[in-house]
């Protein structure tokens, strides 16, 4: 039996640290490292990291809301997803679900979804997800006003002087990611992967779907394919990387480059002292779709870099050790401030 | 079934625009959406140019409609976003939660592709608020609208892009300033060079998407025209054709036609042809990837 570390207190003030969880392990090994929230989904197209041999079912998340509540953590279920056509009682079950198991908060996107949820169980804590887009304090608002959500994650394409703004404006908590893969797109306004495979994060759960990828040698190097579409070349020196569309090398008027991004990941442990000064109530980690021992690192960091923020505020350093240990579970082995610093503005 | 034309997705001189509009108040179309809904960045069209260019439209017979941003990031947006909601004159189309939560329960209003409207539930919120038409998402098949349509509320209209490249995703980066290694806040507002968009390839030759700054739309154009019976079927009340830089008012005039029964489907899709600025593509439709084309038409 895994030993459970004692923590020490935590500052009354710190931001709650938000932890992604694929499998009971990962829900374990985010708990013990200090996560306040974890977050999952079901094994099905209700959540958008809809993936083989990730999520969970009834006995594995009422086991995990139990291993969190035991230790002062809560459980959210996302059904991140847009409810498609005919399949809508579908997404209501899910719902229906989720509260019956004891989740303390679902995930939403969908607006309908969010009636739903509201009217038939108005006692479950609802988050609108970032897949919902909104990106001002009149959406949010909106959101809040007529299904009563108290927390609401930022799409990540806000610089922080926009963010700091909407929190100024809404009795929402809000939510920023942290950490992770980074989406260069607008979360819940893009379709390039529907586009190349018929299957896309707000229709099926799922960017650039496992199945639709083919790797294949060519005289040119390895090359990377989504529904038949060549995304990159890569020659021995290159370390390949999965082929999500926007990270893609293309070629515009001759020149062969990334028309979109570069294939980082978002850091901003740097920001820490920022997004608290800003009153950023919740910092959430990417990955549910990675390792337990991702999990386990990055919450580890994090944990201690929002308590030691907290405590130190303003003579807050990022420790090289943290972004060591954070470096070392990257993809794309380089870190990016992301939107919140604009140096491409 | 009526006809629309949508917003203008790209950034072309005043001038040009002007004389786009003057020239669609001749075109055989019933609604034309105005407005910039792209970047916040272009501003060769001041509000008071399109609330001119719409009294010509509607003074033309034409309903006219205001379209919002499709993303909304600052104070300036969402002034932009207020003054379009109250411009006191015309029908709007919202595609931000942000606008269509201003138009609630005051103003009647169109509710825009970037809703995301995937189904019955949240079509029927929107109505509650005041839409009375509804474009679908564009990734949303032939199936999936009729599916919505069987359970929407009574009287909605629904709008589907049936002609245009189409808008794929937005962001807050601009890739056509990344392209010209400029800063997005000093780009040289270089969208103008590109009135059809900056063409992106695959390394292996495939022609596969198109940069629009912020917005990245499909190489391929959305193309309904041999579909048109399927979209009755689907219940559409409306088709939108998407501004493109030359033959805008052929494909408007060669949906017209075929609608009306004035020309037969091989003459239609023959003369289509040259007003392509592209190939074809219908994937969505059949519930497939967007880029493919089903050339075969079930009779």
């Amino acid at each position: 039996m895994a030993q459970v570390i004692p923590l020490s207190p935590r500052p009354a003030t710190a931001m709650k640290l938000v932890c992604p969880a694929g499998t009971p392990p990962a829900l374990k090994a985010a708990i013990d490292q200090g996560a306040d929230d974890v977050y999952l989904g079901f094994k099905d197209e209700t959540n958008a990291r809809n993936f083989a041999g990730l999520n969970f079912d009834d006995r594995t998340i009422r086991e995990g809301i139990e291993y969190a509540h035991r230790r002062n953590a809560r459980v959210l279920v996302a059904l991140n997803t847009y409810p498609q056509p005919g399949t809508w009682r579908k997404w209501q079950a899910a719902v229906d679900r989720a509260a019956d198991l004891g989740a303390d908060a679902i995930i939403v996107a969908d607006a309908g979804l969010l009636a739903y949820a509201a009217k038939t169980h108005p006692q479950l804590r609802l988050h609108l997800s970032v897949q919902g887009s909104a990106t001002s304090h009149e959406a949010i608002n909106f959101y809040h006003e007529r299904f009563g959500i108290q927390r609401a994650v930022l799409p990540r394409v806000l610089a922080v002087e926009q963010a700091e703004k909407v929190i100024a404006r809404t009795p929402v908590e809000i939510e920023v990611f942290g950490f992770g893969s980074l989406s260069i797109m607008v979360e819940g306004r893009c379709a390039l992967s529907s586009y190349a495979t018929g299957e896309s994060p707000n229709t099926h759960g799922g960017c650039s779907p496992a199945k639709a990828i083919r790797w294949q040698h060519s005289p040119e190097g390895l090359e990377s394919r989504l529904g038949g579409v060549l995304i990159d070349r890569f020659g021995a020196e290159d370390h390949p990387g999965y082929p999500t569309l926007c990270r893609g090398r293309f070629v515009v008027n001759g020149d062969t480059y990334y028309p979109f991004e570069e294939p980082t990941s978002l850091n901003t442990l740097e920001l820490l002292p920022t997004l608290a000064a800003m009153g950023v109530k919740a910092i959430k980690i990417e990955g549910r779709q990675r390792s337990p021992a991702y999990v386990e690192t990055v919450t580890r960091v994090w944990r201690e870099a929002i308590d030691e923020c907290a405590r130190a505020g303003d003579r807050f350093r990022v420790k090289p050790s943290w972004q060591e240990d954070l470096a070392q579970v990257s993809e794309g082995r380089q870190c990016t401030l992301g939107a919140y610093h604009r140096p491409w503005r | 079934m009526k006809l629309s034309l949508g917003p203008l997705l790209y950034y072309w001189p005043r001038e040009r625009v002007m004389d786009f509009y003057r020239e669609a108040e001749a075109w055989p179309v019933d609604s034309v959406y105005l407005g910039e809904t792209v970047c916040s960045r272009r501003r060769e069209m001041k509000m008071a140019d399109w609330l001119a260019i719409g009294e010509r439209l509607a003074a033309a017979g034409k309903e006219v409609v205001l379209s919002t941003h499709e993303l909304i990031e600052t104070d300036a947006d969402l002034r932009t976003m207020h003054a379009v909601v109250d411009n006191g004159r015309f029908l709007v189309e919202a595609n931000d939660m942000a606008a269509a939560s201003r138009l609630a329960g005051r103003l009647p209003f169109v509710a825009g592709p970037f809703l995301n409207a995937y189904n019955a539930g949240t079509l029927a919120l929107l109505a509650e608020m005041g839409a009375t038409r509804w474009v679908p998402p564009i990734e949303l098949s032939r199936e999936g609208i009729r599916a919505v349509v069987d359970e929407a509320p009574a009287g909605i209209e629904t709008e589907i892009f049936a002609f245009g490249r189409l808008p794929l995703a937005v962001s807050a980066r601009c890739f056509t300033a990344r392209y010209h290694n400029l800063q997005k806040d000093h780009c040289d507002f270089r969208c103008i060079d590109h009135p059809d968009g900056l063409a992106l390839d695959t390394q292996d030759g495939q022609h596969f998407l198109v940069l629009n700054g912020v917005q990245t739309q499909s190489a391929q154009v959305q193309n309904l025209l041999p579909r048109l019976d399927e979209t009755r079927e689907a219940g559409a009340t409306g088709l939108r054709v998407s501004p493109q830089s030359r033959g805008t008012g052929d494909v408007l005039r060669l949906f017209r036609d075929r609608l009306d029964g004035r020309i037969a489907p091989e003459a239609a899709n023959d003369s289509l042809q040259p007003h392509l600025v592209a190939e074809s593509c219908d994937g969505y439709w059949h519930g497939k990837p967007g880029l493919q084309f089903m050339k075969e038409v079930r009779p």
